[in-house]
């Protein structure tokens, strides 16, 4: 929520939560972060979402080192679980890798775990409540916090164009500039085998050479364009949910100030909280069984937030166990994409 | 929304993350899987070879047994065989000390008969002599009636 005194209205709160924390420099000179979404339009290209690429790098560094913890103890004696678990991922890309890239390569495999592995963990950050890491930011004393890298769309868009680059580079590697380009201009419609009189080929290997630049920029952009809209869209909708929490708080709220007065003191909170926690210790400790537990949960939640406030917690509850899925197939899409496109790039058509 | 230069940020990030897997992640977790593998796949081999030998072994036994048994039941046939043979020779043996001591015994009485009959026929001889004196009441010269009384000796 924002820093500002006064509780935001649902356009600000909605706005907020998708401004980037941008640094760059200031048309007037200085540099800085930006105070809102003009003044970040304002620095141009020349500026960065910190908040992406600090939490980008966070998850890109939490992914090299979980694995290369693993990694460096490897050895083909038993594996613990976790080194298991890391395996079973690996073996996974590992198998995507051969059955879809015909080619070979030592890239491509470790390519595709990371992009695998780290766009997971940076969509994962969307099942973070969306108010937790902005609020304390917030209180840290910064404005803007995006946590999920994969909603910029220039992080997306920034791992689709190295993909990009790796295209254009394997294209000429394996093909050759003369072969890479030949195949530009003589696909889908090739005039020598059409047998076509020789003064129509230069307008048909035009014909060929815009659409076959289409479906190559079709690459990178398919790529990152997807992800963000993906994730961007499942952000909206926890922002959205959010939204249904505060309103069904302020509903319910009405009640409650009348017995609290204007501000529902703290120690409300820390109760409901506590009883919460309480249930579901006691339900792990075996003394309350799981169906009393759920019961029990349900009338705290209805009473600690009212009817609205419950139903925001079970939309929440089932748009997170779906949105579990959506950023699980992201990055698998990405990944799978990502070796399709280098594996096309390999091939001569 | 701005595009700006997270992007070729990030993109460099994106690299560096690559280059990261690529040197450190990717070849000792392959190697270690791939020797896993070797090591499981030689593993049920040798199981697999282990239990043939065993079939193989239990065959070989199974033999082994069957001849033994053969051998024994032949031993015991021979050593039956034995028994028997030592038995008649034993038999046999009895019986031809027992025919050569009657034999023995047999001659030593003949001779000891001989010799008696010898005995008593020069006795014979002697008495008959000296019977033959006293009814004459006169000496009897044995020298000069020595053909006389071999002949009546060999009449005996």
């Amino acid at each position: 929520m924002a820093s500002g005194s006064e509780a935001p209205t649902t356009g600000e709160y909605i706005q907020h939560h998708l401004q980037n924390l941008t640094f760059g420099k200031h048309p007037d000179g200085h540099w800085g972060f930006a105070h809102g979404a003009e003044e970040a339009a304002a620095m141009g290209f020349w500026a960065v979402h910190v908040d992406t690429l600090f939490w980008s790098l966070l998850l890109g560094f939490g992914f090299f080192f979980m694995f290369r913890n693993v990694a460096k103890k490897a050895n083909s004696g038993v594996p613990t679980r976790f080194q298991a678990m890391i395996e079973s991922i690996v073996e996974f890309v590992d198998s995507s890798v051969r059955d879809s890239f015909h080619g070979t390569s030592k890239l491509i495999a470790p390519l595709a775990l990371t992009l695998f592995v780290w766009i997971f963990f940076m969509n994962f950050m969307d099942l973070i409540p969306v108010d937790w890491l902005p609020w304390a930011a917030s209180t840290a004393g910064v404005e803007y916090q995006k946590v999920v890298p994969t909603t910029d769309v220039n992080a997306t868009m920034g791992m689709a164009i190295t993909v990009f680059i790796l295209i254009l580079v394997y294209s000429i590697r394996f093909k050759g500039v003369g072969g890479f380009l030949s195949e530009l201009v003589f696909n889908p419609l090739n005039p020598r085998e059409l047998g076509m009189p020789k003064v129509v080929w230069p307008f048909v290997m035009a014909f060929n050479f815009i659409l076959e630049i289409v479906s190559l920029l079709a690459k990178p952009v398919s790529l990152g364009l997807r992800l963000f809209g993906n994730l961007y869209a499942g952000e909206l909708i926890f922002i959205l949910i959010a939204l249904i929490f505060t309103a069904g708080a302020g509903l319910f709220a009405s009640g409650l100030s009348s017995v609290f007065g204007e501000h529902i003191p703290a120690w409300f909170w820390i109760v409901a909280t506590g009883s919460v926690f309480a249930t579901l210790w006691l339900n792990l400790k075996g003394q309350l069984s799981t169906k009393r537990t759920l019961w029990l949960l349900m009338i705290e939640m209805l009473l600690v937030g009212g009817l609205a406030f419950l139903g925001g917690q079970l939309m929440h509850f089932g748009w997170a166990a779906f949105h579990l899925l959506v950023i699980t197939l992201q990055a698998f899409i990405f990944m799978m994409l990502t070796i399709v496109y280098l594996s096309m790039a390999t091939e001569h058509h | 929304m701005n595009i700006n230069a997270t992007l070729i940020l990030q993109s460099i990030a994106m690299m560096i993350f690559v280059w990261f897997c690529m040197k450190f992640i990717w070849p000792p977790l392959l190697k270690a899987m791939d020797e896993r593998r070797e090591k499981i796949a030689d593993g049920l081999a040798a199981s697999d070879r282990a239990e043939k030998e065993l079939a193989a072994a239990k065959v070989k036994a199974d033999e082994e047994i069957r001849q033994a048994r053969d051998k024994a039941g032949e031993i015991v046939d021979q050593a039956n065989q034995r028994h028997s043979q030592i038995l008649e020779q034993a038999k046999d043996d009895a019986v031809s000390e027992k025919k050569r001591q009657v034999a023995a015994a047999e001659s030593e009485i003949g001779l000891a008969a001989n010799q008696a009959r010898e005995e008593l026929r020069t006795s014979v001889a002697s008495l008959a002599v000296l019977g033959a004196s006293r009814i004459l009441e006169k000496e009897i010269d044995a020298e000069a009636h020595r053909e006389l009384l071999d002949k009546l000796i060999k009449e005996i």
